[in-house]
């Protein structure tokens, strides 16, 4: 064998070598089961994959939203001082401003069971029963006209909720290379 | 001198208004002026050399942390807060007042959505799971024995720029209008290293990752995009993460919309299809005319903007300036940049300085002669995919004004006689 085909067998051996090196990475993660993940998995998909046991209906709700919810966000959902939750329903196209509301423009219902389990009360979030989450995602329904007064809301009946503006989305496509 | 002198006055204007041939800055002082049309200072008017204080007495004691020098105390942050929050709202960098790439940490831009965190580092998990083999939880500990990679890279806000959308131009300068996005040296552990070690499931096709702040601030993100350049980011420019950016670890998807580069993160659940997080759905959507809106807008396109001369910066007096500013697209690397001086009736390529990066701030350098007269200042970048930033009125005749995100349009600065600079729309 040349030299130049012993250096470059070597450099063979040595990239094989180093391929399988990179795969080899430190495992230093400790295997965790489902059941101890629950207390952190609390995101909740479109068809209702994460939803809890519990139900609330809109009455339950508003006494929910006096208390937990009505300082921040209004009478009713009206907004102010922040974010209006109610209202704005065939706003979004025209000249004049949107009102992007729960009501108007979230296209998923179990998107505010998702978003209010994680981040709100504001200054306390992550403290509502799942009872209290399913009522006031009711009431916040219920206030924009999406369901009625004695509908229930839980893990069965909040994922088949229609929005009205569900088919409001499109994908972005991006730029491709010129 | 002469000759060098009639060389530079026929060849040095590149485009309307006093655009200038970069190399004006490297013949010399005499040339720069001659050309400027500048009377040279009479040196009898300079003040004598004062020997100052601190040049007599021994200067200040060792500190552990050091900090700008007090008189750069303007230099900071300014920022809003949604009502009644202290912590939840968004911070600029005063671009206007830097120079170079790198963004220091401290004055890196924030958007938090429920504070910042005081996280303790022993105390925090990452934890991955859902659609793999075996689900995983990692210590700090654990993730600052793997081998890591650095990336410089820019962090826009998706909400950056959104004044442009605005019927009339806000009067306010660069860090109110273009704030919202800089660059640093982000080291970490590469996010498919932990992926391959948990073992994916071919089902997965989606991430969501979340936040340990009390917003749990979650996004869906596409799995085989992302898989490439995803880092967990324990290192900001050398030091670890600072709190605001997300401390004691961040995902960076570079060029990617800055809201998908979760801070704080804690868990990354592989999923079939996107979770519809209310980040994703209600807000960071481009609402368009028809009210339809464009979801997932996950690059940041190509863009840039002057960040000197800009409002608030007035110039005393006509002469040669340098035009500088910064470019980035969430595609690639700058290509070009281009400055006009007249509106965009004409155009010049400014100098790129080195290092010229994919998904990383560039920064871009022009000479100027301003004469005096008024002046209006663009910057339009093109990246490596030939994509070109757009007009304003581009822009808005594409996607309309409904929306406050993803405003990538060109910036405009208007100069008066007196050396005022404000933003206008050209």
């Amino acid at each position: 064998m040349s030299t130049h085909n012993a250096l470059l067998a070597a450099a063979c051996a040595l990239s094989l070598f180093s391929s399988a090196a990179l795969a080899e990475t430190p495992n230093l993660g400790k295997v965790i089961s489902p059941e101890e993940v629950a207390p952190w998995d609390i995101s909740v998909s479109p068809d209702g994959a994460g939803l809890p046991p519990g139900s609330g209906t809109p009455m339950q709700g508003e006494a929910v939203y006096a208390s937990k919810c009505l300082a921040c966000h209004g009478e009713k959902g009206a907004g102010k001082p922040n974010d209006a939750l109610v209202g704005g329903i065939g706003s979004l196209a025209g000249d004049k401003p949107a009102l992007k509301t729960v009501g108007s423009f979230w296209p998923y219902a179990t998107t505010i069971f998702d978003y209010v389990r994680r981040s709100m009360p504001y200054n306390e979030s992550k403290t509502l029963t799942n009872d209290e989450l399913y009522a006031v995602a009711a009431y916040i329904l219920q206030l924009n006209g999406i369901i009625g007064e004695n509908d229930t809301m839980n893990a069965q009946t909040l994922p088949k909720v229609r929005m009205p503006n569900r088919d409001g989305f499109v994908a972005f496509v991006p730029a491709i290379p010129k | 001198m002469g000759h060098r002198k009639s060389k530079g006055a026929t060849i040095d204007a590149v485009a309307g208004n006093g655009l200038l041939d970069r190399r004006v800055f490297l013949g010399g002082t005499a040339m720069a002026a001659a050309t400027a049309g500048m009377i040279l200072p009479d040196s009898a008017t300079a003040d004598p050399l004062a020997v100052e204080p601190w040049m007599k007495t021994p200067g200040a004691a060792f500190v552990p942390y050091g900090q700008p020098s007090g008189y750069e105390n303007k230099v900071v942050r300014t920022f809003t807060t949604a009502p009644g929050t202290t912590g939840t709202g968004t911070s600029r960098t005063p671009h206007h007042l830097l120079n170079g790439m790198i963004t220091p940490n401290g004055l890196h831009f924030e958007r938090h959505h429920s504070g910042i965190p005081d996280i303790n580092p022993d105390a925090h998990r990452l934890v991955i799971h859902g659609l793999v083999k075996r689900p995983l939880l990692f210590t700090l500990d654990d993730l600052t024995r793997y081998p890591t990679e650095s990336r410089i890279a820019f962090i826009e806000c998706g909400g950056n720029g959104q004044l442009l959308y605005q019927k009339e131009p806000a009067q306010v300068g660069v860090q109110q209008i273009q704030g919202q996005v800089s660059c640093a040296e982000w080291t970490g552990v590469k996010l498919a290293v932990l992926l391959q070690e948990a073992g994916v499931d071919p089902k997965a096709k989606w991430i969501l990752a979340e936040g340990a702040d009390a917003a749990g601030m979650s996004r869906s993100l596409p799995l085989a995009e992302i898989m490439q350049d995803a880092l967990i980011a324990l290192y900001q420019n050398g030091e670890r993460v600072r709190p605001a950016n997300g401390y004691p670890m961040r995902l960076l998807l570079p060029g990617y919309e800055g809201n998908m580069n979760v801070k704080w993160l804690r868990r990354i659940k592989l999923t079939e299809g996107p979770t519809m997080t209310r980040d994703e759905t209600s807000r960071y959507t481009i609402t368009l005319p028809d009210g339809k809106s464009l979801q997932f807008v996950f690059p940041q396109e190509c863009k840039s903007v002057i960040t000197r001369p800009s409002p608030g910066l007035t110039m005393k007096e006509p002469g040669v300036y340098e035009i500088t500013g910064l470019a980035w697209s969430g595609y690639g690397k700058i290509a070009k940049v281009e400055i006009s001086a007249d509106g965009g009736k004409s155009w010049a390529p400014a100098a790129l300085q080195e290092p010229v990066l994919s998904k990383a701030l560039t920064r871009f350098r022009m000479a100027w002669r301003w004469n005096g007269g008024p002046a209006v200042l663009q910057s339009r970048a093109t990246d490596d995919i030939g994509y070109v930033q757009p007009t304003r009125e581009k822009m808005i005749a594409d996607r309309g004004s409904r929306t406050i995100y993803h405003s990538n349009a060109v910036t405009t600065w208007g100069v008066s006689e007196k050396g005022e600079v404000k933003h206008v729309y050209a």
